[in-house]
């Protein structure tokens, strides 16, 4: 299987922070989603794999080209749509269709038309006069429409309204419908990851977490609730995240659920009634507190 | 979040919308459509061909199993499951059986649309 892109032994230092060893990738026609606190990482992710930032150790291949040796010939074929991007403010959203257009001979005009109609953008306007929802459709429009095999999306939903949130998801589900296209997103908003990506891939502090398919990562985790009263070293073991006592009852998630789980429990004495699975923001959360070991 | 795909499909086959022998959409189809991730709708095509409820053939896609009985079949299971339910729910209470069979009987009592098998005398064949 082609990989859109693949990471090996990457390092990058910055005076306050250092991502290291991030070895990860991504299949051709897969979406991946990014999480991770702010400070995690995942900017310093995407802006190598565009070749914005060179990595001080490792490889990093996109499609094929080394980076950032061949960024000029991978470059047409990435979409990078940042919030922090600049539009030329005196400028019509036209004008920068346009542009793109010149550069990038793939655009499609037709696609273009109908994104400017789903999101609700006015080409004729200035873009100095958008709203944020309506700059951030109007990068993504600019992005989109050249068909790239390969979306980097920094944050591409945050800040949106409900209703410009679902236009935004439902362009990007647009590109499930091509094998050959590919998107690594990253976001704060975990609904948006566990909707959309088929792998989820988890920073914190530089580091790479974890990174698997979504319903394997999201099936090692339960919520477990027991009647009695938790042993003090129940917190020591490994496959639980947190143990927490309220009242008669203890809430346990265990970040590496098995089925043997509610019989060594009840061995303790505690009577599981309850065995739930848990939504990503939860797992995030919870991981993030109890330090984010793999 | 599989589980919901799944139940849907299940819900539209038991409603009668899906036939038997009827062609599911191909998975990325009903991925971008429904703005969930391939890998949910994969999983979700896994279990329902698991569960009886789909058949998928190489290169050809899914359809909707061809048995006749499939509707009912899935609504018995629905009942079964709420009866299980019902029977854990029964016993954290503590209740005894004849406490809980008079409860049962009562809401069958107070429930208008569940009638009696001198009413409907093929109501047990099926």
């Amino acid at each position: 299987m082609t990989a859109a892109f693949s990471l090996s032994g990457i390092a990058k230092r910055y005076p306050h922070f250092a991502l290291q060893d991030i070895s990860l990738q991504l299949p051709e026609g897969q979406i991946m989603g990014l999480v991770g606190v702010n400070g995690a990482g995942k900017t310093t992710l995407l802006r190598l794999l565009t070749g914005l930032a060179a990595p001080d150790a490792g490889e990093v291949q996109v499609l094929g080209h080394r980076l950032p040796e061949e960024q000029v010939a991978a470059k047409r074929d990435i979409g990078f749509a940042s919030e922090d991007m600049r539009l030329y403010r005196s400028q019509t959203l036209r004008w920068h269709m346009t542009l793109v257009q010149r550069i990038f001979p793939a655009w499609d005009e037709t696609y273009a038309d109908e994104l400017l109609r789903r999101f609700d953008l006015r080409a004729e306007q200035a873009v100095g006069g958008f709203s944020h929802g309506q700059r951030v459709k109007a990068l993504l429009l600019l992005c989109l429409a050249r068909r790239p095999r390969l979306l980097l999306l920094d944050e591409p939903t945050t800040g949106l309204d409900p209703v410009a949130r679902i236009e935004v998801l439902e362009a990007l589900s647009d590109v499930l419908r091509d094998e050959q296209r590919s998107v690594l997103f990253s976001s704060h908003n975990t609904h948006d990851v566990e909707q959309l990506a088929d792998t989820i891939t988890f920073l914190h502090n530089g580091r790479l977490v974890d990174s698997a398919d979504k319903e394997s990562f999201l099936d090692r985790w339960r919520r477990v609730v027991c009647q009695g009263t938790a042993p003090a070293d129940l917190q020591q073991w490994p496959e639980l995240a947190s143990v927490r006592n309220s009242g008669s009852l203890v809430e346990i998630k265990a970040r590496h659920w098995n089925e043997q789980l509610p019989d060594r429990l009840a061995s303790l004495g505690l009577q599981v009634q309850r065995v739930d699975s848990m939504a990503l923001e939860d797992i995030f959360v919870t991981a993030v507190r109890s330090g984010a070991v793999a | 979040m599989y589980q919901q795909i799944v139940d849907q499909i299940t819900a539209r086959v038991m409603a009668g919308d899906w036939s038997p022998g009827q062609s599911l959409p191909s998975i990325r189809e009903l991925a971008a459509g429904s703005q969930v991730s391939v890998i949910t709708v994969r999983r979700a095509y896994e279990e329902l061909e698991r569960a009886g409820v789909i058949c998928t053939r190489p290169g050809k896609g899914s359809v909707v199993a061809e048995r006749s009985s499939l509707p009912t079949t899935l609504m018995k299971d629905e009942l079964m499951r709420h009866l299980e339910a019902l029977l854990a729910s029964a016993a954290r209470l503590g209740l005894d059986k004849q406490s809980l069979s008079r409860l049962i009987e009562q809401a069958i009592e107070s429930a208008a649309d569940i009638p009696s098998a001198a009413d409907n005398p093929q109501g047990n064949e099926r």
